[in-house]
């Protein structure tokens, strides 16, 4: 035993856990924890962003493509307030992250000290677990239990804020790592009754459908869920969540599900009669109107949260615990199933979508450059192997329609709170997560501008990520809803905009700005070949749509197409 | 609207800073209102106990809301009941003017009548005690103000006892040790 100061045992506790990337920005009550970080440089890498809701995001990009817990180091008040977006996100999108908090030093907790904040307060209702350290004593035991809790059951954000005398003053230090809490039980063994029931109706059903989630790739069931479907040969949509669990070219994958969403999945959840729903959440952007969505079906729903069951759908059978462990009984009790004639009625579906939507959005033969063609491009340059983050709006939705995937954990979004400003620092953090893949993420000039200044630790760490521009000069999805449901009123979504380019090349980030089909392929592929951070603008359509459509809080058989096309 | 009913809430949680706040978040965010509320230690150290009292039309709303409640990591189980089957009472104090139930009988008649009793008598007031549900403690303090006036009154939240014979606490109490071990393993 040997002692330490709290700011030591932090960083030693860390190193316990395997951290070896830490997304930050330091101040005054956080201080003596980043002095003793001056003593890690070779073994704790910190990425210094320009903005703590940059920390978080980065921490969140870097979670979701490396299957570790994201880490934020920030300081107190305003420090930790700038966090909470990023930690919200991370709440709605069920990912693993610590941040780490400085605090007022204990005495004057209370005192409205300068920069004080209730961080405990403003952060129990969007985080997993938050803890004030206020005793040098609780270091090791409060971050051994904050990544048991961040990464166990269902993930999620943890706040530990850290009182500064907490960081300063020494005692001896030893590391346990934490597997269990009484009252916390993050995974249920499997019920055998209810796997039981889940295959009989599987093996029952005609014409069953599977929802895939986020869950089967935070479980790392992907193989188990291939296994599954294949088995019972079960068509299945994805969340946008669940995207890239499965490669986007399988025979059974229809697509994404919900407002955005691909034609067949969609029409399709109100005429089978089993819905197999996997590690996802019944999102109204997924379901739309709970009162018509799929009525007609026998509803399975594996989750690993017991408080998402009956939710928002009612469910005929609950199988609850981890996909790894369910997924695998249900297929063993399952029989060989075909259902060739209920998947051939996908097919016509997806023709359909690509008469009406995909081929015009993909390749138009003249006009203004489209954003799905500019995804449609970049996903063909790269294989279908690079990473894909998004930013939030239009930009998002072609992100997730048009770009294909090969591997796990090749989408970067923000889900749940669509948070604009996510993509940039998002990006960042997935390049750190994932070194050897290329990231390319998708942003708009509204949602670029709202993190822009992340361009510095880009700048500063030398981060290799492809930014590609979607421009319209508009806040395009807002846009996009003044147009359909606010009698084309466009109150204050049009956008006079900077001189991107100008402003990457003050960062010393190479770029182009595209404004004619013609130069488009040669772009992307500077872009990709270029060693180095690249921001591509693509001048895109000004008024471009996104369809399919599903009006939100409607039935999710009211889809609409665009251009004069009907359902 | 379709009638409410009156469930009680039992929350079991470790002895942690900030538990209250979690809890009433959870309602909050559901728009429940929370009608009585009341903490103690309960029988485990290191343990305590929260009884709420809430309305809901839908007993799917309290289920969803027990769920959202034992999700949070402090805590160590909640459930919720009607008020069928629980044995639950409240406490009420009332205080009176001390001249005022030396002057007639009327108090001594009411605290028999109701089966409370005087707990304190001073120069100028006199506390008196009752327990029960919330109709008793009431009736009491409308007879008592209607007849001579009270100065001042106070009931507590409910404190509640489920009728069933197993305690669900110590049940999950044990399974978890027993998981504890396997983890050991």
């Amino acid at each position: 035993m040997r002692n330490l100061t709290g700011s030591e045992a932090l960083l030693q506790s860390l190193l316990h856990e395997g951290v070896d990337t830490i997304f930050g920005y330091p101040g005054g009550a956080i201080m003596p924890v980043f002095d003793a970080l001056y003593d890690h440089k070779n073994d704790i890498k910190h990425i210094l962003v320009r903005h703590e809701q940059g920390a978080i995001h980065a921490a969140q990009g870097y979670a979701r493509v490396s299957k570790k817990v994201g880490v934020a180091l920030v300081t107190s008040g305003p420090g930790a307030t700038n966090a909470i977006t990023g930690i919200t996100d991370a709440m709605m999108d069920s990912t693993p992250l610590v941040v780490i908090s400085g605090q007022v030093a204990s005495s004057l907790l209370g005192s409205d000290a300068f920069q004080e904040a209730d961080v405990i307060g403003v952060t129990q209702p969007v985080t997993k677990w938050a803890y004030q350290i206020r005793r040098v004593e609780d270091v090791p035991w409060a971050v051994s239990r904050a990544f048991y809790i961040a990464a166990s059951g269902r993930p999620g954000p943890v706040v530990l804020d850290i009182a500064k005398d907490a960081q300063t003053k020494e005692c001896e230090f030893s590391y346990g790592k934490t597997t269990f809490l009484r009252s916390y039980q993050p995974e249920i063994e499997s019920c055998m009754e209810k796997i039981k029931q889940a295959a009989e109706l599987i093996n029952r059903a005609k014409k069953p459908l599977a929802l895939v989630g986020q869950g089967v790739i935070l479980g790392n069931a992907e193989k188990e869920l291939i296994a599954f479907l294949e088995k019972g040969n079960i068509p299945f949509g994805s969340t946008i969540l669940g995207l890239s669990a499965v490669p986007s070219n399988h025979s059974l994958n229809m697509g994404m599900l919900g407002m955005h969403g691909n034609i067949a999945p969609n029409l399709k959840t109100n005429e089978c009669d089993v819905l197999i729903a996997i590690g996802m959440r019944f999102d109204d952007r997924v379901t739309g109107d709970l009162n018509t969505y799929a009525k007609q079906a026998e509803v399975i729903h594996f989750d690993i949260d017991r408080a998402e069951m009956d939710k928002n759908v009612k469910t005929t059978v609950k199988v609850l615990g981890n996909a790894k462990q369910t997924l695998p009984l249900v297929t063993a009790l399952m029989e060989k199933n075909s259902h060739a004639d209920w998947i051939g009625e996908f097919k016509p579906l997806y023709e359909k979508e690509r008469r009406c939507v995909i081929d015009d959005e993909l390749h138009p033969a003249e006009g203004a450059i489209k954003m799905g063609e500019v995804v449609n491009k970049i996903t063909e340059a790269t294989g279908n192997k690079a990473v894909c983050v998004t930013d939030v709006g239009q930009n998002q939705m072609m992100g997730t329609r048009y770009f294909k995937y090969t591997q796990s954990r090749s989408m970067v979004t923000s889900g749940g709170l669509g948070t604009m400003g996510f993509g940039l620092p998002a990006a960042i953090g997935a390049k750190y997560g994932a070194p050897d893949r290329k990231v390319c993420v998708f942003v708009g000039d509204g949602g670029l501008q709202m993190t822009i200044q992340e361009f510095g630790t880009i700048m500063e760490h030398g981060v290799d990520v492809k930014i590609i521009l979607l421009n319209n000069n508009f806040l395009g999805m807002v846009r996009q809803w003044q147009e359909l449901f606010f009698d084309e009123r466009y109150s204050e979504t049009q956008m006079k905009n900077p001189d991107f380019i100008k402003i990457a090349e003050a960062y010393g980030i190479k770029g182009k700005k595209v404004t004619e089909r013609g130069d488009l392929d040669a772009a992307i592929d500077e872009m990709l070949t270029h060693k180095g951070a690249y921001l591509l603008e693509v001048a895109v359509e000004t008024k471009g749509m996104v369809y399919p459509m599903i009006p939100a809080g409607t039935c999710v058989t009211n889809i609409l197409l665009g251009n004069g096309h009907t359902i | 609207m379709e009638e409410k009913t009156l469930y009680t809430i039992t929350i079991f949680s470790e002895n942690a800073v900030g538990v209250l706040n979690q809890i009433t978040t959870i309602f909050t965010r559901r728009q429940i209102n929370i009608e009585t509320l009341s903490v103690s230690p309960s029988a485990i150290q290191g343990i305590h106990k929260f009884t709420i009292t809430a309305f809901s039309e839908t007993e799917e709303a309290m289920k969803k809301l027990v769920r959202q409640i034992d999700k949070r990591v402090d805590i160590l189980k909640a459930y919720y009941n009607t008020n069928a089957e629980l044995v639950h009472q409240e406490i009420a104090l009332y205080k009176i003017d001390t001249s005022k139930l030396l002057a007639t009988n009327m108090v001594e008649k009411l605290v028999r009548k109701h089966n409370a009793r005087i707990l304190d008598v001073s120069e100028h007031a006199t506390v008196i005690q009752k327990t029960g549900h919330y109709k008793d403690t009431q009736a009491l303090f409308e007879e008592l103000s209607e007849s001579i006036g009270v100065l001042q009154f106070i009931r507590s939240g409910r404190v509640a006892i489920t009728k069933s014979k197993v305690e669900r606490l110590s049940d999950m109490l044990s399974k978890r040790e027993e998981d504890k071990k396997e983890n050991k393993h």
